[in-house]
């Protein structure tokens, strides 16, 4: 079994130096320098001060590094942080304005749709995007919108609540809430 | 403390959490998310072997690799730990032996992650296999070679019997015996947030751990066994978890190896886990066979049941001692039972441990005991929701085990149920294809003793308040998600007539707050609560005497409203909650006040009575739907009704959120949740592995598998619990697995008597109903187990005294161990 | 964290320096379209590519043309294949097909091209490293034996694209480039049946573009067998596409399967069989178990193989029974989760 041990491991050395990218994050020009092996996830948590977006296993199957990248969502595990250069990254940082929060933001708690609150930065990355595409989705909408981030907490039923209460703010003009 | 009759403020009203805004802005630092200076990130190496021998690791070209600082091995840990004192069976890194695929054997420190990664791949073990146990049954048949060096005998881990009043008799005299075999797959919490740890040592040269743990306290013991340090040398703070559901209760070995980590190199050490680690450390559902022999009466009454448990507990002890018992001991709470037997065995097996998890040990004979309920109803030919209903236990009563049932909601929840989604018109009567089940449940609001003997509170809370009007409060109890933190300012805002804002709740600080046991066992809202309102009960006292001066009133007469305190029979005379805490502060000195609470004794008095008895029980009862193709035996469900017995609801987003978040782990765990191993070709390998241990492959259900549930609260206060507030976070997942089946039966007409319910296993049971075999899927054979002779008990109503028969001699009787005959 | 290994990043702006790349870095050298196939799998360290030749930047690749039949970009990520109006009005099944694919982020970043040339899966594959290193690795990476079937010689990893069935169903071509110029094969034939060596591509080559024949009369549709109603793999896809008469007789018809061998496969038999017949259901029944009969699952997917394999019959009548005009909607809520009407 030992023998197995070598196996599999990376054998060419590749010159080790950092990257540097600019793009802009929530809104503002930002210039970065980075291990080029990293993901926008990475980029993100560790060199950008921006740890509100999470990680659940890296490997595109729970979606809770959702961001925005130039309004769509994609799960930042996934995304080469080279490939970000000139583009634009929101993350759920970048949601309240000040301190006044997203109508998505307050509804998703005051409705019971953030339990432990670690799926909540994608969940509400991606409900987002939903809405400025579809402004007054049904709940079997949201509930496909949402089909890429994993609740283990709520059951989702609160998080479609939460969406389309939110939905139904915004379309009466509301853009925050406290 | 019940309040039956008290208006409320802040109690039964739907309130943002207090700590949902951090939640929504990403401002909430989870373990990972938190940065020191200089500090520097681990990984562990993990045996690629389900059991062997560590005969030597070299670590000396993982230390030369760029960018390593330290790399520890086994021999840096010569101390074992465990939850459980009786259990004391684990290292953070092997020493001799490795007892499953996972099983870390030594960790690098290194600048970052990438390096640390690279290092671990340089470390050159030796191991020696030795031969694999892959399955209970091969723990049984194989004593040699031992996993473990203590136990009852073998790889039998734990193995006990008890008999309440003489089952054989009871079961010979009986109009029917039905006897069902149940096998109930082992699963895992899957929390978004994979553990994370942080050591550093302080400025104050003590040792800090930040954690993603449910149990700082326990933790904290464990460390300062481990690390042979003075615990006051050590501070643990539980970061916010990210999902526990108990996969956070035990410690981890990489929570110890940090921390020697950090103490060694004197710089902040941080671990994060990937999602396959997590499912290493595991600690989940019990993989469980079980026999049930129940005997009824013709009406519909049960008379006595037999029930045999044999738990796959893995490699490690974990909480097994306590999920042992937990696969019987809650069994008897629902209905009346006169006569209970039960008898229950634990072997190791070289897999992830298995523990604690939402609903501990009891979702598996539950699931056994209300599919035969099922069977019971369909052969007596009556409605399952009223055979139910005829023998709820009554409230206030004891059972043949002694446990104290308290209030019960469960007739009540039944009965909301079988309204709500049309029971009557649809059981037995829709079309091929489509029917409902029914199923119920209780659980504990926490364990009357604590997983280590002492006669200490189980929980403690501490009140600070000063002229400003804030209120500070100090508890042990940890924040997973569920919502304690909510709770504890909820009730301490109800009690002093404030709003929540002007409560700071600190939490889950070994260093800074007064102990609770953990958020395990759904003790937190009853145990902690109760402290609470003791602690603001003593403030509130100091306040209303300092306020009733200054009003002109007697102290018993002020009250405490939407930050006014004012006399009852006088509104005019009022003033502001600051005002009167600085009153207060001013005649008393500096406000503080603690409160702690301890559970009740328990009635039972035999050994091993600590295992079932709570403050308090909830009860639960829930309606599945299902949709099954008879032709592909995919199963659908469209709708889930269930009613919940919370006693009252503090905060009713946040309960109607728990019982919603817990029939949705229940229907995962009912239809696909899994954690099964693979066992290649003994001739040609020695390996077991995880099957799935990847988000993808093990199945947890999406917004578009997941149906609506339609929520109904049943609160009925309960004189424990504070306000009446029964626990919701544990109970209303258990009564989803097994109406699924029973629904999956009124449906297509086939009995699936197996968790996880998939469609092959219903195509399956469809093909053999069509050949005219038994329609069923499921276990076929129980294997012989050594069982002890029981511990014999009398049930109350046999003049029983709660303690086990004793001889002349003092000596408890064992009863003669009687094996039924078919 | 899971992180990927150090590597070189070259992004090329058209297919011909992209051909040129990878004739130059040789077998070191793989490409990277949305990321969301070849990036878990190098965290897992199934590939160490010392060089990711970037396809994003590739504007071509992202073109749509009409004309005889619709050509698709192979960069179009699924999101906007799903969005091409012509894909949901002409090429229902592709539509359908891509639309089930993983997740809605995932789609926004998968290409159709990186799903087509999806590598294929196993459950002793799709493991970490440390995982393999557990069963002493497997045939398809760094080891000796095919634990599904340890007699086997050959690699049985199942191909676990699902709009390749589509397009095979709808008689797809697809175009590879390489510094030698381009060249034009029909879809069915860029598959082998070996889960190792399962693209005919040769490793010069790129795929440019996805080409559709014309749609005249045709009408097409795929069903998906998977858990639950995202995120997973197809472990099971049935793909059909029928030319109809006024009368409903079937003038041509074309069945193709996913996810129960190695490579995604036409049964020609069947469609076949269906000519000049009605969909009616005892046509659809005979060809439902004559495809069933071609489908070999092994247990290397999620769900029980025995069962897979029996469900094939169920899954072709859904489809044919779509392609005939019944209403499928609520079988589609039950399995798929999703009404998927176009």
């Amino acid at each position: 079994m030992n023998a197995g041990v070598e196996k599999g491991v990376a054998k060419a050395v590749t010159l080790r130096r950092n990257v540097q990218i600019e793009l802009q994050v929530n809104g503002e020009p930002t210039e970065v320098s980075f291990a080029p092996y990293k993901t926008l996830l990475e980029l993100l948590r560790e060199d950008l001060d921006l740890p509100g977006t999470k990680h659940g296993c890296e490997l595109g199957e729970c979606g809770a590094c959702t961001v925005l990248l130039d309004g769509e969502p994609v799960l930042s595990c996934l995304v080469l942080a080279v490939e970000c250069a000139g583009r634009s990254v929101e993350t759920v940082e970048g949601l309240a304005q000040g301190t006044r929060l997203h109508a998505l933001q307050a509804a998703l708690t005051d409705l019971g749709g953030s339990q432990c609150g670690y799926c909540t930065p994608g969940m509400l990355m991606t409900a987002k995007a939903l809405l400025e595409r579809e402004p007054s989705p049904s709940r079997e909408r949201i509930r496909e919108a949402i089909a890429g981030n994993i609740c283990r907490c709520t059951g989702y039923q609160q998080i479609v609540d939460a969406i389309e209460s939110a939905a139904r703010e915004l379309r009466a003009g509301g853009e925050t809430a406290r | 403390m019940s309040g039956a009759d008290k208006k409320f403020d802040v109690v039964g009203k739907a309130r943002r959490r207090v700590d949902g805004r951090g939640k929504v802005v990403g401002q909430l630092r989870f373990a990972d998310d938190l940065v020191l200076p200089r500090m520097l990130h681990c990984k562990l190496l993990r045996s690629p072997h389900p059991h062997a021998v560590v005969e030597s690791v070299d670590v000396s070209r993982a230390e030369g690799h760029p960018g390593v600082h330290l790399v520890l091995t086994g021999e840096a840990f010569p101390v074992p730990y465990g939850i459980m004192p009786v259990s004391l069976d684990e290292h953070p890194l092997a020493r001799e032996r490795v007892r499953y695929v996972g099983d870390p054997v030594a960790a690098v420190v290194a600048k970052d992650e990438q390096s640390a990664t690279e290092a671990i791949e340089l470390i050159a073990v030796r191991y020696r296999p030795l031969p694999t146990i892959a399955s209970p049954e091969e723990a049984l048949a194989n004593p040699e070679a031992r996993i473990h060096d203590y136990g009852e005998q073998g790889n039998i881990h734990r193995n006990q019997a008890y008999e309440f009043g003489d089952v054989e008799g009871a079961l010979a005299a009986s109009d029917l015996v039905f006897e069902d075999l149940f096998f109930y797959e082992g699963n895992t919490h899957l929390p978004m947030e994979q553990q994370a740890s942080l050591a550093s040592v302080e400025g104050d040269g003590k040792l800090l751990l930040q954690s993603s743990t449910q149990n700082p306290h326990y933790l904290h013991r464990q460390l300062a066994r481990v690390l042979q340090m003075p615990a006051s040398q050590i501070r643990v703070i539980a970061t916010p978890n990210g999902g526990g559901f108990g996969g956070k209760c035990d410690p981890g070995n990489h929570e110890f190896v940090v921390c020697k980590a950090a103490l060694v190199l004197g710089r902040p050490v941080k671990i994060s886990l990937t999602r396959e680690e997590v499912f290493y450390q595991h600690r989940g559902r019990h993989p469980v066979l079980m026999k049930f022999r129940t005997g009824v009466s013709k009406d519909g009454k049960l008379t006595a049941m037999h029930l045999q448990t044999l738990l796959d507990g893995g490699a490690y002890g974990s909480h097994g001692p306590a999920s042992t018992f937990y696969t019987g001991v809650l069994t008897p709470v629902t209905y009346q039972l006169p006569r209970f037997k039960f008898e229950a065995c634990r072997v190791f097996t070289n897999k992830p441990a298995c523990g604690p998890k939402r609903g501990h040990g009891t979702p598996q004979p539950r699931f056994g005991q209300e599919v035969q309920l099922d069977k019971i109803a369909d052969k007596l030919d009556l409605d399952p929701a009223e055979l139910r209903l005829g023998m709820v236990t009554e409230p206030g009563s004891l059972t043949a085990s002694w446990l104290r049932v308290g209030t019960t909601g469960l007739a009540a929840c039944i009965r909301s149920v079988v309204e709500r989604s049309d029971w009557k018109a649809k059981h037995r009567k829709l079309p091929l294809g489509r029917g409902v089940g029914l199923a119920c449940s209780t659980y504990m609001c926490g364990a009357g003793v604590a997983i280590y003997w002492n006669k200490m509170p189980h929980s403690a809370v501490q009140l600070l308040l000063d002229r400003s009007g804030q209120v500070t409060v100090y508890s042990g109890a940890t924040e997973i998600g569920q919502g304690s933190d909510d709770v504890l300012a909820g009730l301490i805002a109800e009690a002093l007539g404030i709003d929540t804002d002007a409560v700071r709740c600190i939490t889950g600080d070994t260093g800074i707050t007064p102990i609770d046991l953990g958020s395990y066992s759904s003790r937190v809202t009853i145990m902690m609560g109760n402290a609470a309102l003791q602690a603001a009960g003593r403030v509130r006292d100091q306040l209303a005497a300092a306020a009733a001066e200054a009003l002109d009133t007697l102290p018993e007469r002020v009250v405490f409203s939407q930050g006014r305190v004012f006399a009852v029979d006088d509104a005019g005379k009022a003033m502001s909650f600051v005002e009167a805490v600085a009153l207060a502060e001013a005649k008393f000195g500096t406000l503080s006040a603690v409160g702690s609470y301890t559970p009740p004794k328990p009635p039972g008095k035999y050994k091993g009575a600590g295992v079932g008895p709570s403050p308090a029980y909830s009860f639960s009862a829930c309606v599945v739907e299902t949709e099954v193709d008879p032709a592909t035996g995919w199963i659908h469900v469209p709708k889930i009704w269930i009613a919940h017995d919370i006693g009252r609801a503090l905060n009713p987003v946040l309960a109607k959120g728990q019982v919603i978040g817990g029939v949705y782990m229940g229907l995962g765990e009912a239809l696909m949740e899994e954690q099964a191993f693979r066992r290649l070709p003994p001739k040609l390998s020695d390996a077991l592995v995880h099957r799935n241990p990847s988000m993808l492959d093990y199945k947890s259900l999406t917004a578009l598998d997941m149906p609506e549930v339609d929520v109904t609260l049943i609160e009925d206060p309960d004189p424990n619990c504070p306000y009446g507030a029964k626990e919701v976070g544990q109970g209303p997942l258990l009564p989803v697995m097994p109406a699924l089946a029973n629904a999956v039966y009124d449906a297509v007409g086939v009995r699936v008597d197996e968790v996880p319910v998939t469609p092959d296993k219903v195509l399956r049971a469809l093909e053999r109903k069509a050949k005219g075999e038994a329609a069923r899927v499921g276990p076929e054979a129980f294997p012989e187990v050594p069982y002890p002779s029981p511990t014999f008990v009398l049930p109350p109503w046999e003049n029983g005294d709660g303690d086990e028969l004793k001889g002349a001699d003092g000596k408890p009787v064992r009863r003669e161990r009687r094996v039924a005959t078919a | 964290m899971m992180r990927l290994p150090w590597f070189e990043y070259r992004a090329p702006r058209s297919v011909a320096e992209a051909a040129r790349i990878l004739a130059g870095e040789g077998p070191g050298a793989m490409l990277v379209a949305g990321g969301t196939d070849l990036l878990p799998n190098m965290k897992r360290r199934h590939q160490s590519p010392s060089t990711l030749v970037a396809l994003r930047g590739v504007d071509e690749l992202k073109a749509v043309a009409n004309g005889a039949g619709l050509q698709l970009g192979a960069g179009l990520t699924l999101t906007e294949v799903v969005d091409t109006p012509a894909v949901r009005e002409r090429y229902t099944g592709l539509w359908q097909a891509a639309a089930q694919v993983a997740t809605p982020h995932l789609r926004n970043m998968g290409t159709l091209g990186g799903n087509v040339c999806l590598d294929t899966r196993c459950t002793y594959y799709n493991q970490s490293y440390e995982w393999r290193k557990a069963i002493d690795f497997c045939l398809k990476k760094d080891g000796e034996t095919c634990w599904v079937a340890t007699a086997s010689k050959r690699c049985v990893a199942v191909s676990s694209t699902d709009t390749a069935p589509a397009l095979i169903a709808l008689d797809a071509k697809a175009r590879l480039a390489s510094v030698g110029g381009t060249r034009e094969i029909a879809i069915a034939d860029l598959y082998r049946n070996d889960g190792i060596d399962f693209l005919a591509r040769k490793p010069e080559e790129l795929l440019s573009a996805i080409l559709l024949p014309e749609a005249n009369g045709w009408r097409s549709c795929y069903w998906k067998l998977r858990r639950r109603g995202s995120f997973d793999f197809p472990v099971l896809g049935v793909a059909a596409a029928a030319k109809l008469a006024a009368d409903g007789t079937v003038e041509a018809a074309r069945i193709a399967l996913g996810a129960v061998a190695s490579r995604p496969f036409l049964v020609p038999k069947a469609g076949e069989a269906l000519v000049g017949r009605k969909l009616d259901d005892a046509a659809i029944g005979e060809v439902a178990g004559a495809v069933a009969s071609r489908a070999k699952p092994m247990d290397n997917a999620d769900m029980n193989l025995y069962w897979r394999k029996e469900v094939v019959s169920a899954f072709t009548t859904y489809a044919l029974r779509e392609l005939r005009g019944d209403d499928m909607r609520a079988e589609r809520l039950r399995t798929a989760r999703q009404a998927l009407a176009a």
